[in-house]
């Protein structure tokens, strides 16, 4: 399925030239995968390739008509997983990819391999104690494995205190530890001193590094209280620009289409924002200058909700438009399987790929506008609660 | 998938957005139009009122949803 | 939304926020910190090597003003100077001029005052030899003449003839 993004992959890896760092990951034999598939479209559609995880329905799997299937398949890729899995094999149950260590907190810390669950085929047994996983939650178990279910069909069995490294968190290490050693590289050509040019793929990051300084946070937070927060909104543009493109990557990875990541990042734009700002911003929230009295006490809950509101959206924002664009993607990819009696397979192919490939590109620019736009609003609300205001009655 | 009223409600939001944005493009190009040299600052603006936009479409879908 | 809240992992977040944190500490003191450090000490480099070169034009166009002043003080000097010594060269000539015709007058008058004074002398050495000569002349003219009586008669009467009583 994403192996189809390949030739999109190289494409915009020749017309952006910058994800240098990110490799094509999955090999050639996938691509044949997906023919023999489509040749084979009676049986089951079996190709499940990146973060797919079988869980404990695999008999289900059979009753599932190829849209339901496509569905699954797209909400397994949008969620977190414990292993990563690079590539799978319904058919075969083949498991391509390594698991992830399981940290949980339940009578103590246990940490054990997510191989322990066979990809949720089994109950692990850790010191005496059973966890099955369901739909990505682990579950807290008898030896058997029962299941409480309510009457929704959600095991309603305890579930402990879970801090895993999950694949988005194992992929936000590896996009951290890259974006440490891009940006110290590039602070090592400036050890000869300032006007020592950076060379290779340094000198790329340094007019992004200027744009983030000059376009984002100087207009917006002013000249003279930018510096202090140059060190978070330089980090936060890198980083969801570097998950965002990671995520376009065939390695499945989808990091900033998770609630808990943009939460996590708008979470911190509102901490910083609060506590730098000053007393204007304050006296603007609760009591309104150069309002009538009344107006005041109405605007004041407003305000106190705006707080909240501008991360929020921002949140929002990051999460809908990541996980829209995968789910577009993995769902033009699907038209491959859907339109192969209408089209034939070669002709669903060939819309697929148009479609994918366009986009692709689409979402490489989406990549970079949401790293921007998240950097520009949170300068925008620092600014805002930072800013001197001279002319109280003049703006009012 | 949601129940009938969640998806036309979505449908409302979208519809909204799409107008909306279309308001802001329209008239960031007209802006544009009328003084070329202003275009950085035009095309920020634009972002950033749309970005807002956004993130009111965006929260009402969730929300919905 | 009930999903969205029901697929929360706090584990994530949690995560989320340790890396981030580390992130954002480590990137401020290894990256960020030197990177715009040089940037801004790069652009302070560039603009004070723009300053000092609009200086220095500005410096050189002064020393040029100085020359180009310098310069024209000089030939005003010297154009002062060659119109003095035309000046006292015209003067000198004048003067020399004026001298040399008093002088000449002088000279002629001089020699004018100098030829009369020879020339009455001449008359007067003239005037003394022809009456001395006359007076010999007549002497001997008389001596010869009035030897006889009757010649001293006529002349007496000749003489009386000539003279006219007015």
């Amino acid at each position: 399925m994403i192996i189809s993004k390949k030739p999109v992959r190289s494409l915009t890896a020749i017309l952006i030239g910058l994800i240098s760092s990110v490799a094509m990951a999955n090999p050639v034999e996938d691509t044949t995968h997906v023919k023999t598939e489509t040749a084979s479209h009676t049986e089951q559609v079996a190709h499940e390739t990146a973060n797919h995880e079988t869980e404990a329905h695999t008999e289900k799997h059979e009753a599932l008509s190829p849209k339901e299937k496509i569905n699954e398949h797209i909400q397994h890729h949008l969620a977190d997983s414990y292993d990563f899995t690079l590539y799978s094999d319904e058919e075969a149950g083949t498991h391509v990819g390594f698991p992830l260590p399981v940290i949980l907190i339940d009578d103590g810390l246990k940490v054990f391999s997510a191989s322990a669950f066979h990809h949720g085929e089994t109950v692990a047994n850790v010191d005496g104690a059973y966890y099955k996983l369901v739909h990505n939650k682990i579950y807290k178990t008898d030896a058997e494995g029962t299941l409480e279910l309510d009457h929704h069909g959600h095991p309603t069995n305890e579930m402990p205190l879970n801090f895993s490294i999950t694949k988005n968190v194992f992929s936000l290490l590896i996009t951290s530890l890259l974006l440490f050693l891009m940006f110290t590289a590039l602070a090592r050509t400036y050890k000869k001193g300032p006007n020592n040019l950076p060379t290779g793929f340094s000198r790329v990051l340094e007019p992004l590094v200027l744009f983030v300084r000059d376009e984002i946070a100087r207009p917006n937070i002013g000249e003279k209280k930018y510096k202090k927060f140059m060190p978070f909104l330089l980090t936060v543009f890198f980083l969801i620009w570097l998950l965002n493109l990671i995520g376009l990557t065939p390695l499945g990875i989808n990091v900033t289409g998770n609630i808990a990541v943009t939460f996590c990042l708008a979470f911190v734009t509102l901490i910083i924002t609060n506590f730098s700002a000053n007393k204007d911003y304050w006296g603007h929230i609760f009591w309104m200058p150069g309002v009538p009295a009344p107006m005041k006490i109405i605007l004041a809950p407003i305000e106190v909700l705006g707080i909240f509101t501008k991360p929020f959206s921002l949140m929002i924002r990051l999460f809908a438009n990541i996980t829209a664009g995968h789910a577009v993607m993995m769902g033009l990819l699907a038209i491959i399987f859907l339109f192969k009696n209408l089209l034939g397979t070669g002709g669903s192919i060939g819309v697929s790929l148009a479609l994918t490939t366009f986009i692709s590109l689409i979402e490489l620019l989406v990549a970079f506008l949401q790293a921007f736009i998240f950097t520009m609003m949170s300068s925008l609300f620092i600014g805002m609660a930072v800013q001197e205001h001279d002319h109280h009655d003049d703006h009012h | 998938m949601g129940t009938i009223p969640n998806l036309v409600g979505a449908g409302l939001i979208v519809i909204g957005a799409g107008l909306g944005l279309g308001k802001i493009g329209g008239s960031a190009m007209d802006a544009i139009a009328r003084q070329p040299e202003a275009a950085g600052k035009i095309q920020t603006a634009m972002i950033i009122i749309g970005a807002l936009l956004e993130g009111l479409a965006f929260g009402a879908l969730i929300l919905g949803a | 939304m009930e999903k969205l809240l029901n697929d929360f992992s706090y584990g994530l977040f949690f995560w989320q926020l340790v890396i981030l944190t580390i992130l954002i500490l480590l990137l401020a003191k290894f990256a960020w910190k030197p990177i715009l450090n040089s940037l801004s000490e790069r652009e302070e480099g560039i603009k004070s090597a723009l300053e000092s070169a609009e200086n220095a034009r500005k410096e050189m166009q002064d020393l040029q003003a100085d020359n180009q002043r310098i310069l024209n003080e000089a030939r005003a000097e010297r154009d002062t100077m060659l119109k003095e010594a035309r000046e006292m060269k015209e003067k000198i000539v004048a003067d020399a001029k004026t001298e040399a015709q008093a002088q000449g007058l002088k000279l002629i008058e001089q020699a004018k005052a100098a030829i009369e004074s020879e020339k009455n002398a001449a008359m007067a050495e003239l005037k003394l030899q022809v009456s001395s000569l006359s007076l010999s002349i007549a002497e001997k003219l008389l001596k010869d003449e009035l030897s006889n009586t009757e010649a001293q008669t006529k002349l007496v009467e000749k003489m009386l003839g000539d003279v006219k009583l007015n």
